[in-house]
């Protein structure tokens, strides 16, 4: 299991304790998801859906690369963005 | 699965008197839903001073806060944050703080190379049973109905209609949703007994179950549909609001999109009573509101049906009322705008208290909340400048 740094946006600040970067572990960014859910409850069911998939207008980010999909691996000391697209003025 | 009515063994709710006095005495909170928060409205007794006391979750989609009638303390409300997931939050202080969901509504996951249902919003609350104190209902958009038996920390599917052979049917194909989506609302409990359930889908149509919901059927015999391939079709139709009187819970209204109808349960047909309103004045809205001690009276709030205006007829916002069950309506809108009046109301935002003479409330979709507080004759206005309004509840302490 690798051990990576997640940025947290500011709409979910308030699972982790106001935390901006928590440090985590996952070999992909499933299972880091389900650390952080572990860690922090209510967590993953805001970023993830009922079915698994990552929800619209959100994306992850390893380092400098957008994750193509949850089973992306995790490097040890990578950094995981949570990134929320600019979206809406409708 | 046909489900037989039990409507007509269950006993009458009806008091001795029709004119029942509400309990309720103290102060009166509206529990408004926008676009971007939600807002606690405190009014005195009286009804006469009005101050916006709260607001909750500026930024995040609110469609509904509900007080439990039961404890007259707790509160739920939906929540969808912008980019993130809907959940559902709780509070035992009137709103000051908030606990989420600990499992929030969810479907099921979908099977191995099927596409599951996802959640797109919360939109309805319903307070359970009064002999079942900490169960509340769920609809949601896509149509879904959920179930919480511990006041709103936990949530599961009601299977009974998810699974139903026909529920995929019923709620028709995704792509068939109306542009804010598909929702199902309007989840009424009967008071004499909380196996007796209806909902409503928008689209969809009424459903009922005698099972507390393991079983369901279509309630919709009457409804014509004229934008569907066969206006009488068992589902498939388009009800924007469903009400049931409280005092006698056999009396069903329904706002449908194809106009204003009620029902007597026991006779089990859907009857127009739109084509009663005045010819300029189309039976197309979303809320109807009923009259807490008289079965007969209902209210409307008809907009310019078409083409897709959703708008008061020429711009006069008026609320019609009916005293005889819909064979009459009579026109209010004294203190309402009498020009320029081009809003919406959805169908969570006309809502009663239950004082006497009845108070009313109407939140619009440009932001404003009006009050009658004699049943109509006379409108205020006692807010503005809020969000576009998705729900006002009233809470009577």
């Amino acid at each position: 299991m690798e051990t990576c740094q997640v940025s947290i946006p500011t709409p979910l600040r308030k699972y982790t304790d106001g935390q901006r970067v928590v440090e985590t572990q996952g070999s992909t960014l499933r299972e880091m998801l389900d650390a952080m859910e572990c860690a922090y409850p209510g967590f993953k069911f805001r970023v993830v859906n009922e079915q698994g998939q990552l929800r619209e207008h959100i994306r992850l980010f390893i380092n400098q690369r957008i994750a193509p999909d949850l089973d992306a691996a995790i490097q040890p000391n990578d950094a995981v963005r949570i990134i929320l697209a600019i979206s809406g003025g409708s | 699965m046909p489900v037989k009515s039990n409507s007509t063994k269950r006993a009458s709710a009806k008091t001795k008197s029709s004119k029942t006095q509400s309990s309720a005495r103290g102060d009166i909170l509206l529990l408004v839903g926008t676009r971007k928060g939600g807002f606690v409205l405190r009014g005195d007794a009286k009804r006469k001073t009005w101050e916006t006391t709260r607001n909750i979750m500026i930024g995040s989609t609110i469609h509904h806060i509900v007080m439990d009638p039961r404890d007259k303390k707790t509160i739920l409300m939906t929540e969808r944050g912008g980019h993130l997931g809907p959940t559902i939050h709780r509070s035992t202080d009137f709103g000051k703080t908030w606990q989420e969901a600990t499992k929030p509504p969810a479907f099921a996951p979908a099977a191995n190379g099927e596409a599951g249902r996802v959640i797109q919003h919360d939109f309805w609350l319903s307070p359970g049973h009064a002999n079942e104190p900490g169960v509340w209902y769920l609809g949601t958009s896509p149509q879904g109905l959920f179930r919480s038996e511990d006041g709103g920390a936990t949530w599961g599917e009601v299977t009974g209609l998810h699974q139903h052979p026909m529920f995929n049917a019923w709620a028709g194909p995704p792509e068939y949703a109306p542009p804010g989506g598909a929702t199902l609302h309007s989840i009424l409990i009967d008071p004499r007994d909380a196996q007796h359930l209806y909902i409503s889908m928008s689209g969809g149509g009424v459903f009922e179950s005698s099972d507390r919901g393991a079983n369901w059927q279509p309630l919709n015999k009457g409804i014509l549909s004229d934008f569907m391939p066969v206006p009488d079709a068992e589902y498939g139709h388009d009800a924007h609001a469903t009400r049931m009187n409280v005092l006698d819970p056999d009396r069903l209204y329904q706002q449908n999109h194809c106009g204003v109808y009620t029902m007597d349960r026991k006779e089990g047909l859907w009857v127009r009573i739109g084509d009663k309103l005045p010819k300029d004045i189309s039976d197309h809205g979303f809320p109807i509101v009923t009259h807490p001690r008289d079965p007969k009276t209902a209210w409307i709030f008809p907009n310019e049906a078409f083409p897709y205006a959703r708008v008061p007829h020429d711009g006069k916002p008026a609320t019609f009322v009916t005293h005889n069950a819909g064979k009459t309506w009579r026109r209010q809108s004294k203190g309402l705008p009498t020009a320029n009046g081009w809003y919406t109301i959805k169908r969570q935002a006309m809502n009663s208290d239950t004082r006497d003479p009845l108070g009313l409330y109407f939140g619009t979709t440009g932001g404003e909340i009006w009050a009658s507080h004699d049943e109509g004759e006379s409108w205020t206005r006692i807010a503005d400048g809020l969000p576009e309004i998705f729900s006002v509840e009233v809470a009577e302490l």
